[in-house]
């Protein structure tokens, strides 16, 4: 394990009179990619922001590289950035001249020519932030987060609002940014994304966290009705001809259940949440032709980070 | 990625830098703002030159160009420091530009210093400006008076941003907006500042709004030469007010 650099221990957070986190409990390490996910309303923003010294936690203590953030002066403040979800932009500014203020604020700034370049921003640099689209303004925000070149970044849904194009360019800088050792902590709704990027995950509901680990250790365990002998990160999804009676799902050689909330009927999916190895493929085929149905459709899937954040919300 | 990102120990420009660093860009993108300037400079001109052309202030001891500057002067620093700001930041902290530049290296002192010192400086083109068009016009201060004149439009300055800022940092963006024109119009007509106040019953009470204070402030440092105290404890009083309320209540995002 490396070296712990910086972690949100246990903060509670209240505002008003509404109880927003109700103990959170998150580490995270330097040169990792940390991903929180939730539901909207989990908490991640208000954890986000106990962990950059925006907010104060009403209980518990906050370590940002070894210091508390909330009471950090400019040297921890330069060593992080911040992207905020609102992105927290000036309206009437064009960003050539913010992103120039905010370097002017650093002793050894990202060139702005060159982030400008690798973010795709040079079109809309002297243009009005008010008159941007929502995926350049997000680009701005993501530009002035990196700007100091810090140690540690956090990105509340850095892609919220881009084309799949620079959505691409957004995550393959993030992965560069790790490569060199930077501490990233993001938010994001894009479970695909997030499962091919996070080097750890955190998925919070209510205010607590509610799962956490790497990727494989979320998608190995805790698949509902796995059998000790199944690879849980496996499963066989078809789609039924017609209505299975009770009998027959009860002389399935596997146990197999509705995919996500569907009913019983023509054209319902059904899974099993867990394969050994391909006898049990034979055993259902053998299933299927003693019931004499056919599966409109059969395919393999590999439990991804969305089912286990499905798994999570729903329970 | 270009070779030139590397990961090196990120630092922070000396606090000073960032302080004039902020203060310059934010009076650059007050005098780029042409709302901004039509509240701070262009309307309080053309009260000038209209109250002195229509002869609205007349007084039998006093020429009425030396009474209006000073009252103009009251009422373009209420401008910039209650209306300017306060609608500015109103809308920054609407848009979360206040949270985002609270965690840059400039952090919460920063940005408030840095303001400060953009206030000061849209104020000093003020007065360059309005003073100049009232000297033009036949203005005649004492020149002690100005030094004076100068202490009390920094004290009305501070007094009327923290207002601003108090209002910024408690309403919404457009209640904000709403507030202070509507504020500033008022204390521009009826307050004190432009029109000098009856000192008789009711009218002595109207000096403790800082408006009038700032006014009758002005009125007097350049019209008489002296340090106008009671106008000057009464505006140091509005300011210690607000910062205070303005640090228990300001919320930031």
């Amino acid at each position: 394990m490396r070296h712990v650099r910086y972690a949100v221990g246990s903060a509670r957070s209240s505002r008003g009179l509404t109880e927003i986190l109700r103990g959170v409990d998150l580490t995270a390490r330097a040169g990792e990619v940390t991903v929180l996910l939730g539901p909207n309303g989990a908490g991640k923003t208000t954890t986000l922001g106990c962990a950059q010294g925006l907010l104060h936690p009403t209980q518990g203590t906050v370590q940002l590289l070894g210091q508390d953030p909330f009471r950090a002066g400019a040297d921890l403040r330069a060593r992080v950035g911040v992207m905020l979800q609102d992105g927290g932009l000036p309206q009437s500014v064009q960003p050539r001249a913010l992103l120039k203020h905010v370097a002017s604020l650093h002793q050894n700034p990202w060139p702005l020519e060159d982030l400008a370049h690798r973010l795709d921003m040079e079109s809309f640099l002297a243009t009005s932030i008010r008159r941007l689209s929502g995926g350049q303004k997000q680009r701005v925000a993501l530009a002035a987060s990196l700007l100091g070149r810090p140690e540690v970044v956090f990105l509340d849904e850095p892609t919220a609002g881009l084309d799949p194009q620079s959505r691409q360019t957004v995550f393959e800088l993030i992965g560069e940014l790790r490569e060199m050792g930077m501490g990233i902590i993001l938010t994001t709704h894009l479970l695909e994304e997030a499962q091919k990027l996070a080097d750890s995950v955190f998925i919070l509901k209510d205010g607590e966290v509610v799962r956490h680990g790497t990727v494989a250790e979320l998608t190995s365990t805790g698949a509902r009705g796995a059998d000790a002998t199944a690879d849980p990160t496996r499963r066989m999804v078809f789609t039924a001809s017609r209505t299975l009676t009770r009998a027959e799902i009860a002389s399935s050689p596997l146990a197999i259940e509705l995919d996500g909330g569907v009913s019983n009927g023509p054209g319902a999916a059904w899974m099993t949440p867990g394969l050994s190895g391909p006898e049990q493929l034979r055993a259902l085929a053998a299933w299927w032709e003693l019931i004499d149905m056919m599966p409109v459709e059969v395919r393999m899937e590999a439990r991804t980070l969305e089912d286990v954040f499905w798994e999570v919300s729903v329970s | 990625m270009s070779p030139t990102y590397a990961p090196l120990s990120p630092a922070p420009r000396p606090a000073v830098r960032r302080i004039l660093s902020h203060g310059l860009y934010e009076t650059r993108n007050v005098l780029r703002n042409g709302e901004q300037l039509l509240v701070s400079l262009i309307l309080p001109l053309l009260v000038l030159f209209g109250a002195h052309r229509l002869e609205l202030i007349t007084s039998s001891a006093t020429p009425s160009i030396d009474m209006i500057t000073p009252g103009v002067l009251a009422l373009a620093v209420m401008a910039s420091g209650f209306t300017g700001q306060g609608i500015a930041t109103g809308f920054e902290r609407q848009y979360g530009v206040l949270a985002y530049l609270a965690t840059t290296p400039l952090g919460p002192t920063g940005l408030i210093l840095g303001k400060a010192i953009a206030v000061l400086a849209v104020v000093a083109v003020q007065v360059l400006v309005i003073g100049s068009a009232g000297l033009a016009l036949g203005w005649d201060p004492q020149p002690l008076g100005l030094v004076w004149l100068g202490v009390v439009v920094v004290l009305g300055a501070t007094a009327f941003t923290a207002l601003g800022l108090l209002l910024a940092g408690t309403v919404r963006a457009e209640a904000t907006l709403a507030l202070t024109n509507v504020i500033w119009v008022l204390l521009g007509a009826a307050g004190g500042s432009v029109f000098p106040l009856n000192h008789d019953d009711a009218g002595a009470l109207l000096l403790l709004l800082p408006s009038a204070a700032l006014g009758e402030g002005l009125r007097t440092a350049s019209l008489q030469g002296a340090f106008p105290v009671l106008e000057a404890l009464i505006l140091a009083g509005w300011a210690a007010v607000a910062m205070l309320a303005a640090r228990r209540w300001f919320n930031w995002r």
